[in-house]
């Protein structure tokens, strides 16, 4: 079966510079509570997990009572900070996905809380609901059938009956090639698996997704290319690869990523996609970030960039220990909060406040570490115009690494981006290397059959056809 | 004539092509196989491993180095037939059940190789049984273990209790990692050591093996 967009982007969707601004989105979206994301304000999304714990039948009432606390704490404290509305993301694990009845019980156990809030308090919530992608599991994994994927698409249905209003996933199509290219900064690698294999599973289990949010009357949110540059974002945090390298792999994600909204999904996206601006300005859509907030989770150089154009904010994850105020989550949905409210109150005294905030926020982190620095609105808009130009993602996934790497080596000519010496020479490495991929996906697949371990993930999941080996056993 | 500095550059430098050359060369010589692997290869990558640990080195470096080391190693077992390649220590190393994690454990293998040890890297979501079996099959000096959850910490403590079990707990050493991974843990849960990174991971083994398989390699 075919999985083509139905939505292609020629054009930008945000026109101008002054236009991209966090809390607006060319196209917010409404959830069925009235609540408008990307319609002026940014809203603080938290999300929780479990401390130190397996996760099986005999430890579901502890894992239960769990998210009850966290949930309660989370949704008291939101009220009694006046919180104008807020997002709580129910990131599934393994074991809470793999068997779907548990992964359902814990949704109704949050959203039931949160309807209960709602009506009683009239705070406004919303849930996503955020599926852990086990075929990965199997390896080589099937990508395309299987228990594993079926308990994916069961989740997402029987949340979404029982009112999670966003759907999203992070999905790992691809990676099975990818995490090789990051350990060896093999940006050839880094660009099939995006451009090629990512491509293809998002449009895959998006139209799926897609349909499911149709029927179930939820919202098709979208996705992240976490596997991918955030892996390379946590190696370059360790120093164990180029701050260079991640930057440039991350503007890479942008067609991988934005394969989901080409197949109907409408945002907001989930919080962990650095790649969320370039969403924003091809597809207008409404996105969640994470930055500063979310060093509970993992650290970042991108801490403050992170938020200019975001519509809603997130701490990416923090597990129920207790800290000397309260239990973790409530603290990072304090924090959550005061930072968004500082956001909506300089958009309320007029866009040009909020444009100075912005602007503070990209130029505190930008010229610091080049990952932030292809965050900048100005870059982002700057790069994205250049991608609409392309019609396959595959060659916008090359020209995506291409124009990275331009703005760059351009960025630190200009003194506005600071790239440590052991870093430099790589830009030129990664451009040579961008240099030998060719424009012809089927040559480039032809290519990379020979450097590449079949063994460990399966070209026909992936609808491609292993051609170089046959040649090679026939020859 | 090639000496064992320039073989020791030239690991450093990653450059293949030179480390088969200088091997060849100094071998030709008469080298002692074991002191080229030692005073030159080993050497190579001793110095990759103290940049590395200062953060001064990139892992694709340090690959390209220990893909040179290996170029050399064979090289010298292609010219020596029953040539046994000397181990700091074998060591089996996994992501426990559950967790798919495996980019920092697979780096902690690539630096335990390039530091001479003969890792089993049995990969990710391996079961206790896994592990014992493995230990069985290989007689490990350490089994390192790798978690990245909260929801799957504990099956580091289900690994141990299986090795208890199955007898064969005080054969080896055991050691755990990962970002939500601390000493405190480790020693919660009985096991014999932690490390916060790959570097220091290095220094942990060496710790815990130089008492009896290094002793023995050079016995
Ligand atoms: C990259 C990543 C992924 C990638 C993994 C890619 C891969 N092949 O490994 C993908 C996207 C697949 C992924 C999936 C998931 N992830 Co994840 N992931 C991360 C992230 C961002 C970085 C991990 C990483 O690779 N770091 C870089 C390496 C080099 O560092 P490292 O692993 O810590 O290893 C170093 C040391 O710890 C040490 N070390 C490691 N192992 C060992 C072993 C020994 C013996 C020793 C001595 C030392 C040692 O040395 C290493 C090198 O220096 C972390 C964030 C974080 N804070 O860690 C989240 C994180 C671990 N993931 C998280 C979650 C929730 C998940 C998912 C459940 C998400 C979902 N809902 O889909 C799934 C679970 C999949 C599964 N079953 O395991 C959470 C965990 C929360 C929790 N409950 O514990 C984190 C903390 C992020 C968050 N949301 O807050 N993830």
């Amino acid at each position: 079966m075919d999985y083509k967009p139905v939505k292609t982007f020629n054009e930008l969707a945000v026109k101008s510079l002054d236009d991209f601004i966090y809390g607006i989105a060319p196209y917010p979206v409404t959830a069925k509570n009235g609540m408008v994301i990307g319609g002026g304000a940014v809203y603080p999304e938290i999300n929780m997990t479990l401390p130190p714990i397996t996760v099986d039948e005999s430890t579901m009432p502890e894992v239960r009572k769990q998210y009850a606390e966290m949930i309660e704490g989370i949704l008291k404290r939101a009220k009694a900070l006046h919180a104008p509305g807020i997002i709580v993301e129910l990131e599934l694990l393994p074991p809470t996905t793999i068997e779907p009845k548990w992964g359902i019980e814990i949704n109704k156990i949050l959203r039931e809380k949160m309807y209960e809030y709602e009506e009683k308090y009239g705070l406004k919530s919303l849930l996503r609901c955020t599926p852990n992608d086990t075929r990965e599991i199997m390896r080589p994994p099937l990508m395309r059938r299987g228990d594993l994927l079926e308990s994916i698409f069961t989740t997402f249905e029987k949340c979404a009956e029982d009112g999670a209003d966003i759907l999203s996933i992070e999905t790992t199509g691809g990676k099975e090639v990818h995490d090789e290219a990051l350990v060896t900064c093999d940006i050839r690698k880094a660009i099939f698996a995006l451009g090629v294999l990512g491509v293809r599973d998002m449009r895959f289990i998006w139209s799926k997704i897609v349909e499911i949010a149709e029927q179930t009357g939820s919202i098709a949110g979208g996705d992240t290319a976490c596997g991918f540059a955030n892996t390379a974002l946590a190696l370059a945090e360790q120093s164990m690869i180029p701050r260079v390298f991640a930057a440039v792999d991350r503007v890479a994600t942008v067609p991988r990523t934005l394969a989901g909204f080409e197949v109907g999904a409408v945002g907001p996206d989930k919080d962990c996609g650095y790649e969320g601006p370039y969403m924003k300005a091809i597809a207008g859509v409404p996105i969640s970030m994470e930055g500063k907030t979310a060093a509970c989770a993992h650290l970042s150089s991108i801490g403050n960039v992170a938020a200019c154009v975001c519509d809603m904010w997130s701490n990416e994850s923090v597990q129920n220990i207790k800290l000397l105020s309260a239990p973790a989550p409530v603290v990072y949905t304090e924090q959550l909060i005061y930072d968004c409210r500082l956001m909506n109150e300089a958009a309320a005294e007029g866009r040009s406040y909020a444009l100075k905030l912005r602007d503070w926020l990209a130029d505190s982190d930008s010229r610091l570490d080049p990952q932030a620095y292809v965050l900048r609105p100005d870059i982002v808009l700057e790069i994205s115009k250049e991608l609409v130009k392309e019609k396959d993602a595959f060659i916008a996934t090359k020209k995506a690494a291409a124009l990275a790497v331009d703005v760059l080596k351009r960025g630190m000519a200009a003194g506005e981006v600071q790239v440590l010496p052991k870093e430099k020479k790589w830009l030129d490495i990664i451009s040579s290397q961008i240099e030998t991929i060719p424009d012809d996906w089927q040559e480039f697949w032809h290519e990379m059959q020979k450097e590449l371990d079949l063994s460990k993930w399966r070209p026909e999941e992936y609808d491609l056809e292993v051609t170089a080996a046959k040649t090679a056993s026939a020859g | 004539m090639a000496n064992f500095e320039e073989l020791s550059q030239a690991v450093f430098d990653g450059d293949g092509e030179q480390v088969v050359e200088i091997t060849k060369s100094l071998l030709g010589s008469g080298a002692d196989p074991q002191e080229v692997i030692s005073n030159g290869l080993i050497a190579g990558m001793e110095r990759v491993g103290v940049l590395f640990k200062n953060n001064e080195m990139f892992v694709p470096e340090v690959l390209m180095s220990a893909g040179a080391m290996n170029t050399g190693v064979e090289v010298i077992k292609e010219s020596r037939k029953n040539f046994d390649m000397p181990s700091s220590g074998k060591v089996v190393l996994a992501t426990v059940k559950g967790d798919l994690h495996d980019i920092g454990k697979n780096l902690v293998g690539m630096m335990m190789e390039s530091n001479g040890y003969t890792v089993y890297n049995l990969g990710v979501d391996i079961e206790p049984d896994k592990f014992v079996e493995a230990v069985k099959q290989y007689q490990p000096d350490i089994v390192a273990m790798s978690a990245l959850l909260t929801t799957t910490m504990m099956e580091m403590k289900s690994t141990i209790d299986a090795l208890v079990e199955a007898g064969v707990r005080d054969n080896v050493k055991v050691i755990i990692g990962g970002a939500p991974i601390t000493q405190d843990f480790a020693d919660q849960i009985g096991a014999d050591g932690y490390a916060a990174d790959a570097a220091s991971a290095i220094d942990l083994c060496k710790g815990l093996v130089d008492g009896n398989a290094r002793d023995a390699l050079s016995a």
